[in-house]
């Protein structure tokens, strides 16, 4: 009755069966292959950022111009400190918790206890200050005028520097008040209005001469171009239809929308992944100051959620290169 | 069940005595990395801003430095070094190939579009 089981000679050999051929545990390669996914969503992100700024590669917002803020510090041009911090705060991070994992090895409790707990708060402060750069970059600083066909002008003084619309427009009387709900129709909403409109922005351009107006379009030397007395004025004059302040995902005063649409997405996207990545942190925590994988005498848990973590830190780097530095 | 780790990098150039000492010689090398990049991208030297394969050189330094960071979070903090080669290829190389695809795919096709934009007679400028 040698027919019921078949022999295929490689009993015993690396694939013959019963055997981790691939020297991890199954949970382990699970969570490597859900990285591969996972990078592949990320990248299509990014590649997709990368198609629309090669769209509009003679137009796009210069990075340096936009994150200029470090919190506590008002006024103070500080490009891409913030960022940094943040980049630092992330891969440190990381190394508290590739020194968890280590101390998980030793089966040394306490020592994976505070190296969790440090990999929590450092995640922590991180969704913070993604929450505060949102919150800037949702504000806006200057302001700028969106034009009939989508561009956008800013305005600058003779010497280049930005200058802000509060700086030189007067709002005047203005008789249309905000749309809302319990006023009017019930099922329709209305975002917040500009605080000046297009004329009194134009008059004000008229009584200042020493504003000029600053196009999307970059130079040679990867400027803005900015336009002569004449020109700007004629420009507000004929293409000026919409105050924009700040950003959202229908306008954006840096620039060409589809920036702050990116800006929201990917960074968003990963911001959900580190706030994710805290709660599963602060789930093993718990675990382990509960004895679960003292009792296991096997700390692989805190490595396959350290996989996690690294690879939001991975991705992190890529983000950083691709929206604040290239 | 003290797992084993190659404890060298930089090919063997530097080495450490313990995981630990690694960790945080890894971390000191990625901050370096980091600064250089910072400074780069403030100071944006006039030296850099020069074309090589249709990107700028300072450009190429921040993708290529990033590149460089990857590797030594993947291979030290996710100890894909300690893997085997199954597994290592399995999950690098499948990454990068589609990776590699699908940029240079899309890229291609932005550059198309914003020729069709630029030269074509579509206008933007109103």
């Amino acid at each position: 009755m040698s027919t019921a089981v078949v022999n295929t000679g490689t009993e015993g050999k690396t694939w013959g069966g019963g055997n981790e051929p691939l020297k991890a545990s199954y949970g382990k390669m699970m969570m490597w292959f859900f990285i591969v996914s996972d990078a592949l969503t990320f990248s299509g992100f990014l590649a997709a950022y990368g198609f629309s700024r090669f769209k509009f590669i003679d137009a796009w917002p210069i990075a340096d111009e936009v994150f200029t803020h470090f919190p506590f510090f008002h006024g103070v041009d500080a490009p891409m400190y913030y960022v940094a911090f943040m980049t630092f705060v992330l891969i440190m991070s990381s190394v508290t918790m590739v020194l968890a994992v280590d101390a998980g090895h030793h089966l040394n409790k306490s020592k994976v206890t505070i190296y969790m707990f440090l990999t929590i708060i450092g995640g922590i402060i991180f969704v913070g200050s993604q929450a505060w750069e949102w919150n800037t970059f949702i504000k806006g600083d200057y302001g700028a005028v969106q034009t009939k066909g989508g561009n956008i002008l800013q305005f600058v003084d003779a010497e280049g520097h930005r200058v802000a619309l509060k700086d030189f427009v007067v709002a005047g009387h203005n008789d249309r008040a905000k749309h809302e709900s319990k006023n009017g129709l019930w099922f329709v909403n209305e975002g917040t209005l500009p605080t000046y409109t297009v004329q009194e922005v134009l008059h004000g351009l008229e009584s200042h001469e020493n504003v000029l107006v600053r196009t999307q379009k970059l130079t040679a030397e990867g400027e803005k171009t900015v336009l002569t007395r004449a020109e700007s004025l004629k420009q507000i004059k004929d293409n000026g239809k919409l105050v924009v302040e700040g950003a959202n995902l229908h306008v954006n005063e840096y620039g060409s929308p589809l920036f702050a649409d990116f800006f929201f997405f990917i960074t968003g996207f990963h911001g959900f992944h580190v706030f994710s990545g805290v709660v599963l942190n602060i789930i093993i925590f718990f675990n382990v100051v509960l004895g679960t994988y003292e009792r296991r005498k096997s700390y692989e848990m805190v490595e396959k959620v350290g996989l996690y973590w690294h690879f939001v830190d991975l991705v992190w780097v890529f983000v950083f290169t691709f929206f604040y530095l290239v | 069940m003290a797992q084993e780790h190659k404890l060298e990098i930089f090919r063997g150039l530097v080495k450490f005595k313990s995981n630990t000492q690694k960790i945080w010689g890894v971390l000191i090398f990625l901050t370096i990395v980091t600064v250089i990049e910072v400074v780069l991208g403030i100071f944006k030297p006039e030296s850099l801003m020069g074309y090589v394969l249709g990107m700028k050189a300072l450009n190429w330094i921040f993708i290529i430095l990033t590149i460089v960071k990857a590797y030594y979070i993947t291979w030290d903090f996710m100890h894909m070094r300690d893997e085997a080669k199954g597994l290592r290829r399995a999950v690098v190389w499948t990454t990068i190939f589609l990776i590699l695809y699908l940029v240079f795919i899309l890229l291609q096709e932005g550059g198309y579009v914003f020729r069709v934009y630029d030269q074509g007679y579509i206008t933007r400028d109103f």
